[in-house]
């Protein structure tokens, strides 16, 4: 087993749990959590197949792996505040239930 | 007949639209500016028709054309079989205008309902001058989304639904003739209408195809032109103001659907190609059917606006018949009857609009004694009852009269049968109420109606008293130039060498 | 003069947004008006450019690809500008009255209208696979941000929902980036089309890439986040997501498909994406009838008429590409107009119930008009834009003998005609209680007749786009994908 392989089995099972825990989990900071882990398995998966080149580590994909969490970051932030923002307003830490659409 | 490019085919389009744009900008109030409006609009768009008839005449086809889609351009060509429409359009139109004014008179929102009414106009306009079938689609289309406002104008329950089921079939039926525009496009381009067919020009073999393309189009066509089993929205369309009944019946509508007819067997497939394809005989068939068949239903109605529309049903299909049989003098029947049936049937409208709204007489068994009371209006409608049976010297005979004697020529003599059942059926529903009005005595009471000022009973009256006239004129000086008769001819030598 | 035309249109919005936010109060709308303003001027040299066959090209501070970042623009990408920048200034017109800049709501709403407008022409002037990544994850948030703007519960959880989702969705179509610089070795969109070949890597790249912006467009039965966010959303921030937002994923995709390689994954995948189209219109068109609000019911219609882009994939003609193109300009613009008419409505009448539209025809005219006229584009009844784009998708399907898609974009319309008749025979129906409740002050009206003249500006172009659409179909045939003959 290369280290190739080890990273990318990593990769599909952390991105796996993180669909999981997206579709299952009911509050939204733990949505939230399952995102990032679903982030974080894309970029190790960036770096695997992308990250080296045969002259040597390619700056391209650490770039964007940079990039890629900056706005993980950002997109975080922004969810959690909206998030504390609709619970300030509704109460509620959850998407379950009805919207009052009939 | 030499083409020029002109801007009258669209200056006489859009006048009616610029005018309708106004008088809905206009607002409610401003009621004196806007009957001047509508009626300005009128007369200008009846002179510019003349204008247009005399180069015409002169053998100057004037063409406006610009690109609508690639391939087709937006193509409106003033011949003289656009005139023959256009005529009869700008004229009712003024007339109806005047009624409108008179009719409408206390309902709400009438901006908007002289606004549709132009618009509607429009439409019909640019119909009679479209010169390829997709400028005839645009029309189409804007008249049915024309016509619908003033079907439901009222926005009661019954109006509603009935512009629901108006919408269910001329939309239905535009869906299918817009998939047989695009089958023929993809199987013959860019067809403008030329005299005699431009399909047949191409000889193509696939005669499937152009019998489905075909069938496709005169359902969208049928539709509006009520061919049975096409006609049931019409009826129910009866709950509209009179004036908007009068306009579908006579000019608009059902008669932008057979005057497609006509478009689509003597310009695009052309009566040696529609001959030989069979269609011509399936057409006259369908026409014939709906022309019995309408009468029967026209004799079960009480109601004297249904017995009407169910006529119009009826009458209507003498146009389709006499293009489906084929041949000059029956060609000449149809396209006047084109003419005919518009100025006796808007009579008939006025006149039922007049009763309902003076005297609340809206049954057939209501009509007993009324020429006591209304004199004028019982004898326009009587003119116009008994010119359509097809009594001498009315417009009705005359068209009867070339259907009957087109059939006999080419061979088709069953049409003749076809004839005289309609004749006795229209007897049969158009005598009874004319001598109720005029050989009953009056009842004490009648069940209602209003009594509006003199000038409103005048603005209702006389327009029935011209278009009866007219009934009159057309039948008696058929042989004189320039009356429908003699246009319809000039045009068959065009269309049957 | 054509590279700054390029800056312009993204740094003039976005350097609005930052400077708004550190300006005083009464100097927001001048600046909100000043950085709109710039847009068609920066379009006029680049129409004219790319009209004449250039491709302009801009590598982004100087740095050539592949580090550095370059925009490139095409007939299609100056076809996308021009209509978010027709779009943009006449729903920033209706928002100049729905969220006056000087006020609280305003003050929280331009800087983000901004930001969502510069990362649009962004993302349409982008060349590169991960900048598209950005790029439409910006458009995501801003968007977010703007659903959510007025703080209303049910809005906000809308907005949440579509967080929550738009970011999976750009996960995955990180993810397919990865896979496709990981056979290619750039980024390029072009490049990659260039060296893309078929294969199971290939094949999952892009079903993973298609999926994420699929999500992103709400083609059914992806399409969960899209009514209650577009339904729930201000008026103005609904018309530019159904009218732009929502098309920007779908831009990606077709430009993925066409250009950059995708259509590699064959036939079967894009007769796939022909399928979920034609279901999106069957069954969002169905669904749009049994609604009873009415921001639901034009929301459910956007998902209707997304599905006719998808029929592209099927159909990969040079008539099928000019007829989605225009049909996505056409919807465009009836579609933001239907959303500003109905937001109108809903304010005048105090209710999205669709029956208090009862009457509201002789009462509201001019936004039952602008309803209605947007309403003749969306059934693609002539004249309107929306009939040329059906016209030519029908011409475009029976030439390549797709009979079951014009049975589909035949009952489509009908299915339309039945919805948006519903809503308009309401406003013709007589009102079920007089009157309603008394009409405010001065000043409040005259911000309400802004707001309808911007929904009936946009519905009139709806209709003129349908009699004047020579120019605009020539300046899409010059955009036709490499390979694809006229």
């Amino acid at each position: 087993m290369t280290s190739t392989t080890v990273y990318l089995l990593a990769a599909s099972a952390v991105f796996g749990i993180g669909v999981y825990g997206l579709i299952v989990a009911d509050h939204i900071l733990r949505k939230l959590l399952a995102l990032n882990m679903m982030g974080s398995a894309v970029f190790v998966f960036i770096l695997t197949v992308a990250g080296v080149t045969p002259e040597g580590p390619d700056p391209l994909a650490q770039a964007l792996v940079l990039t890629g969490i900056v706005i993980a970051v950002a997109a975080t932030a922004f969810a959690l505040a909206l998030m504390v923002r609709m619970f300030q307003e509704t109460g509620l830490t959850s998407l379950q239930g009805h919207d009052g659409d009939d | 007949m030499t083409e020029v490019v002109h801007p009258l085919p669209i200056v006489v389009v859009l006048v009616s639209l610029l005018a309708g744009l106004a008088i809905a900008a206009l607002g409610e109030r401003r009621q004196r500016l806007r009957t001047v409006l509508n009626l300005t609009a009128a007369v200008l768009k009846l002179g510019l028709v003349l204008w247009i008839a005399l180069l015409v005449m002169d053998g100057v086809v004037p063409v406006f054309r610009f690109p609508l889609v690639p391939g087709f351009d937006l193509l409106l060509r003033a011949d003289s079989l656009s005139i023959l429409f256009a005529s009869l359009s700008a004229v009712l139109w003024l007339v109806t205008t005047v009624y409108a004014i008179a009719y409408m008179e206390h309902y709400d929102n009438r901006a908007r309902f002289f606004g549709f009414f132009s618009i509607c106009v429009t439409a019909t306009m640019g119909i009679a001058m479209a010169g390829n079938l997709l400028t005839f689609f645009v029309f189409y289309e804007l008249l049915t989304l024309a016509t619908w406002p003033l079907v439901v104008h009222t926005g009661s329950r019954a109006a509603l639904r009935a512009g629901r089921t108006y919408l269910r079939f001329t939309l239905g039926g535009s869906a299918l003739f817009l998939v047989g525009l695009i089958w023929l496009y993809a199987l013959a381009g860019t067809q403008d209408f030329i005299a005699g067919g431009s399909l047949g020009l191409l000889e193509l073999d696939a005669h499937a195809s152009l019998r489905a393309i075909f069938v496709l189009i005169a359902i969208g066509m049928g539709v509006k032109a009520a061919l049975v089993p096409l006609h049931a929205w019409l009826p129910t369309a009866m709950v509209a103001p009179a004036p908007v009944s009068a306009l579908l019946h006579a000019v608009a509508v059902v008669k932008a659907g057979a005057f497609g007819l006509v478009r689509l067997v003597a310009d695009v497939f052309g009566g040696g190609l529609t001959a030989e394809l069979g269609l011509g005989l399936a057409l006259a068939i369908a026409a014939s059917f709906t022309i019995v068949y309408g009468s029967v239903l026209a004799l079960g109605q009480s109601d004297l606006k249904r017995r009407l529309a169910y006529s119009t049903v009826s009458q209507v299909s003498y146009i389709a018949l006499g293009i489906a049989i084929g041949g000059p003098i029956a060609t000449v029947g149809g396209m006047v009857h084109l003419v005919h049936q518009g100025v006796m049937k808007i009579t008939m409208f006025f006149c039922a609009g007049t009763f309902a709204t003076l005297l609340g007489v809206t049954r057939i068994d209501e009509l007993d004694g009324l020429a006591r009371r209304l004199p004028w209006s019982a004898a326009a409608f009587s003119v116009a009852a008994l010119g359509m049976i097809g009594l001498p010297p009315m417009a009705g005979f005359v068209s009867k009269w070339y259907l009957g004697a087109g059939a006999v020529a080419v061979g088709q003599t069953w049409v003749v049968a076809v004839l005289v059942a309609s004749t006795l059926l229209n007897a049969a529903y158009f005598l009874p109420l004319v001598s109720r009005m005029w050989l009953r005595p009056a009842p004490d009471r009648w069940p209602g109606g209003s009594q509006p000022s003199a000038w409103v009973t005048a603005g209702m009256v006389v327009p029935a008293l011209v278009t009866a006239g007219l009934t009159i004129a057309f039948g008696v000086l058929a042989g004189s130039t320039l009356s429908p008769l003699d246009w319809a001819i000039a045009i068959a030598r065009e269309y049957v060498p | 003069m054509t590279t700054e035309a390029l800056t312009l249109l993204v740094f003039a919005p976005l350097a609005g947004a930052l400077v708004m936010v550190v300006a005083p109060r009464r100097a927001a709308a001048p600046i909100a008006v000043l950085s709109l303003l710039t847009l068609p001027p920066a379009l006029v040299p680049l129409t004219r450019a790319v009209r004449a066959g250039e491709l302009v090209q801009l590598p982004l501070a100087g740095f050539a690809a592949p580090l550095g970042i370059v925009w490139r623009v095409d007939a299609l990408a100056v076809t996308m500008l021009l209509l978010s920048v027709a779009v943009v200034l006449l729903v920033s017109l209706h928002a100049l009255a729905s969220f006056p800049p000087e006020r609280e709501s305003g003050q929280r709403f331009w800087p983000l209208w901004l930001i969502l407008v510069s990362s649009l022409h962004a993302l349409f002037l982008s060349a590169d696979l991960f900048n598209l990544y950005v790029t439409l994850e910006l458009v995501t948030l801003a968007g977010v941000a703007l659903i959510a703007v007025r703080g209303e519960p049910a809005a906000m959880r809308a907005a949440m929902r579509y967080l929550l989702l738009g970011l999976m969705a750009s996960l995955f179509y990180l993810l397919a980036t990865a896979l496709l610089y990981g056979q290619t070795g750039t980024l390029d969109l072009y490049l990659v089309g260039e060296r893309l070949e078929a294969g199971g890597l290939t094949a999952i790249a892009v079903a993973l890439m298609a999926t994420g912006l699929l999500l992103k467009a709400a083609i059914v039965p992806l399409h969960v986040w899209l009514p209650a966010a577009h339904g729930k959303a201000p008026g103005p921030v609904s018309a530019v997501l159904s009218a732009l937002v929502v098309k920007a994923a779908l831009y990606i995709l077709i430009r993925l498909w066409f250009w950059g390689g995708g259509g590699q994954a064959g036939e079967h995948a894009a007769l796939l994406l022909g399928v979920l189209g034609a279901l999106a219109i069957l069954y969002a068109s169905a669904a749009a009838i049994a609604q009873r609000r009415l921001k639901m019911l034009v929301a459910y219609s956007t998902l209707a008429q997304l599905g006719y882009v998808m029929l592209l994939f099927p159909l990969a003609s040079a008539g099928a590409y000019r007829a989605v193109v225009f049909h996505v300009v056409a919807h465009g613009i009836a579609k933001a107009a239907m959303f500003l008419a109905a937001a109108n409505l809903l304010r005048a009448l105090g209710s999205e119930r669709l029956q208090r539209l009862a009457g509201a025809g002789s009462r509201h005219g001019l936004d039952v008009l602008a309803f209605a006229l947007a309403g003749v584009s969306i059934m693609g009844l002539p004249p309107s834009g929306g009939f040329v784009a059906k016209w030519l998708l029908l011409a475009a399907a029976w030439q390549e003998r797709g009979w079951a898609w014009v049975v589909v974009i035949s009952v489509g319309s009908l299915l339309a005609a039945v919805y948006v008749f519903r809503v308009v025979s309401l406003a013709f129906a007589q009102p079920l209680r007089e009157p309603e409740r008394a009409a405010s002050a001065g000043e409040e009206q005259g911000r309400a007749q802004l707001t309808s003249v911007a929904a009936l500006l946009l519905a009139a172009l709806a209709i003129v786009l349908g009699l004047a659409s020579a120019p605009l179909i020539a300046l899409i045939d010059q955009g036709l994908p490499p390979g694809m003959l006229r």
